[in-house]
């Protein structure tokens, strides 16, 4: 997918001033946060499990290339095939592969973060074979040429007219006056044409949400169907997975998907958990003959054994971005990659490099929210706060915000000094502010005070009431 | 090649060579034991319980549920179910022995097909391997007796599930597929596709509001036989 992180400014611009874009987020917003908390509060061991959670991922993190190895092992001992890809060149050439050696003219799709990672549709296309995204929320955006911007929900900027708009520009062969009552009379518009598609594929091309090293399965978790059908009605299936997917046995699988869901839409338990484990056996009326993984490093090995190791238990639930300020102001498409949101800001500079990404962990408030709804306790706020730090080191931030770090590391280093400016700054501020407590401008600050006021400082600095509080005997 | 180049670039990460051989014997040993972790206290009840939350769990899902004593009152439940929803007769039927069991001929408007799902089938009939109580998640594993179609082609999806396949968690259903499924050519136990169902089709794609049938079934209809005597409640 095509890198547009570095205009995420310009992004944000445009996104703030895209009046349906605003209408989408707005309408959403309520409802994610809700469903998650709902469902917790029904798991009265939803704590101890995210630690549970955090643990497994620690364990097979530490031990990755044998659980990895013990799992391609069983993968082929069922009959499947292991391709081994360090890059997204080579995982784009083993997928283009697989598909010419079937004859492939059509190939169907089930939503996956990788494939859209390794730019797979566009691949395909380019030699000939026509891949089709069957997700609801990705057949739209294909239609329309655009990328998802939620990882679950990756439409859900788009309203119900751009629906309508859609589906009467490309489904030309349907009556141009027929009306749509309900929002069912688009599902099942799609459902109808889709299921053409599922028919006639020669490839069904899968993510992967876990690979299980006892069984050497690899497991999809949807609500529509369309994974399953994609899976079962070709005659081959391609799994797309990332070496981090793998966890040692059903078990370990098992206390991750208690998490998964609840933390992604709420729900106890997606509506299809599927477990693959080769291809068709003797005796088997349905089902793909050829079975293949296609196992993907593309950067993450290099997160290992760095600060950035603990974003690799990421299991893609989206939480994080369902309950963050930021996601919710400037919409999933400004992040300008496949991962928006606090997990998109950790994990984008990892794999595209913080030249191309520094402004994502720089778009955070650090309220902390991501981290205290993770299901697996990944401290995001910290990881992004580590990769500031070397955007800084390696002289990548803007120079205003180097100069004005520069200047405050000046006073900073001058107790005395830096005192008496924070006194002085906080009597004029609060003396300007007197009657209200807030400002509505402030020189320099136009930008910051067009949207909001600024609280102004009442009574003495921070420095002060802590020497009082500690003359007082109260610290 | 780049099999060794990855497991070199994880354990260069890592900082270490591979794993000497005692600490792959402790992780075989893991593997073999497959621990269990914490499993929620609410299927931790009573067997009739355990039904009755199974029950409550597949409607709270949006699918039904309908109580029958034994096999014999199948047919006369799955023709009321489907006169009831104003659906055709005729339905694709998974080859299993329990349900060809079934004395299908005291209902003798009901025509079934035995085999795979086709696109064209409105109703389905499969064989439930077993159930979870936990979230009413239906368990249902591909073989050349269940095939995987049936669950997801038709429009009306109607399981037969036996009460006492009923079981508290997930942990206690892999347990019993570890025991009673062997693959001859692997030697494992994992089907080569396992489903584990929770309810009919659905989406929220279209501006976050939930509607059924998606791709898969619009409804999930299980009939439930009353084998379980210690279950009776």
């Amino acid at each position: 997918m095509q890198v547009n992180s570095p205009n995420f400014k310009a992004n944000v611009t445009h996104a703030l001033a895209d009046a349906r874009l605003q209408k989408a987020l707005d309408f959403t917003r309520p409802s994610f946060a809700g469903r998650r908390s709902a469902a917790v509060a029904n798991l009265p061991e939803f704590e101890q499990l995210r630690d549970i959670g955090r643990d497994i991922k620690n364990h097979t993190l530490a031990n990755l290339d044998f659980y990895l190895e013990t799992w391609a092992a069983n993968v082929e001992r069922a009959g499947g095939q292991v391709h081994w890809c360090s890059t997204a060149d080579e995982a784009r050439a083993a997928v283009l592969k697989i598909c010419l050696d079937a004859g492939a003219r059509t190939v169907t799709k089930g939503k996956s973060m990788i494939s859209e990672e390794l730019g797979i549709n566009e691949h395909l296309e380019k030699h000939g074979i026509a891949p089709v995204e069957t997700d609801l929320g990705e057949y739209i955006l294909q239609i329309r040429n655009e990328g998802p911007s939620h990882i679950i929900a990756p439409a859900f900027h788009l309203n119900r007219e751009d629906w309508e708009e859609s589906f009467r520009k490309v489904h030309t062969d349907l009556p141009a006056d027929r009306v749509f009552h309900e929002r069912r009379d688009i599902l099942t518009e799609a459902r109808t044409r889709l299921r053409e598609k599922f028919l006639a594929a020669d490839v069904g091309i899968t993510g992967a949400n876990f690979l299980i090293a006892e069984t050497g399965s690899s497991v999809i978790v949807t609500n529509e169907g369309n994974g399953d059908l994609t899976q079962t009605l070709p005659k081959v299936h391609i799994a797309l997975a990332s070496i981090e997917k793998v966890v040692p046995t059903l078990e370990d699988a098992t206390s991750l998907l208690r998490l998964l869901a609840r933390s992604a839409t709420g729900q106890d338990f997606s509506v299809y958990t599927t477990f693959s484990t080769g291809g068709r056996r003797p005796g088997d009326l349905d089902g793909p003959e050829e079975y293949h993984v296609v196992l993907i490093d593309n950067g993450r090995s290099n997160m290992l054994g760095t600060e950035f190791q603990e974003m690799l238990r990421c299991i893609r639930c989206a939480a994080c971005m369902n309950h963050c300020p930021v996601y919710f102001t400037v919409g999933g498409h400004s992040y300008g990659w496949v991962y928006p949101g606090p997990m998109g800001s950790v994990l984008t500079p990892s794999l595209i490099g913080i030249d191309q990404a520094g402004h994502l962990p720089n778009a955070s408030t650090f309220c902390g929210k991501c981290e205290s709804v993770c299901p697996v306790k990944i401290p995001l706020p910290k990881l992004m706060r580590h990769w500031r730090e070397r955007e800084f080191e390696r002289h990548l931030s803007p120079q205003g915000m180097r100069s004005n770090l520069a200047i405050w590391a000046w006073f900073a280093k001058r107790p005395q000094l830096y005192r008496l400016a924070t006194f002085l700054a906080a009597s004029l501020l609060g003396w300007l502010g007197r009657k209200t407590g807030r400002l509505a401008s402030l020189p320099f600050a136009e930008g910051w005070t067009e949207g909001r006021d600024l609280p102004t400082p009442e009574g003495d600095t921070f420095f002060a009431r802590y020497a009082k509080a500690q003359r007082e005997g109260k610290i | 090649m780049s099999r060794e180049t990855m497991l070199n670039a994880i354990r260069r990460g890592l900082k270490r060579g591979p794993l000497p051989e005692d600490q792959q014997m402790g992780l075989r040993a893991r593997l073999a034991g497959h621990p269990r972790h914490l499993i929620p206290a609410r299927s931790r009840v009573s067997r009739p319980e355990q039904i009755a939350l199974f029950i409550r769990n597949v409607e709270k899902e949006f699918g039904s549920v309908a109580r029958v004593a034994d096999l014999a009152a199948i047919p006369a439940s799955v023709a009321g179910y489907l006169a009831a929803q104003n659906l055709p007769t005729d339905f694709a039927m998974a080859p299993h022995p329990e349900l060809a069991a079934i004395p299908w001929d005291t209902s003798p408007l009901l025509r079934q097909r035995i085999g795979r799902a086709e696109s064209t089938d409105l109703v389905s009939l499969q064989h439930g391997y077993a159930a979870i109580a936990e979230t009413g998640t239906l368990m249902l594993p591909a073989a050349p007796e269940r095939p995987t179609t049936l669950n997801l082609l038709s429009d009306t999806f109607l399981v037969v599930l036996r009460a006492s396949r009923i079981v508290g968690a997930y942990e206690e259903a892999w347990d019993l597929l570890r025991a009673e499924s062997q693959d001859a050519r692997s030697g494992g136990f994992m089907p080569r596709n396992v489903m584990l169902v929770t309810g009919p089709s659905r989406s929220a794609d279209i501006e976050s509001t939930l509607e059924l049938g998606a791709h898969g079934p619009r409804r999930l209809h299980v009939l439930l036989v009353e084998d379980d005597p210690t279950a009776i409640g």
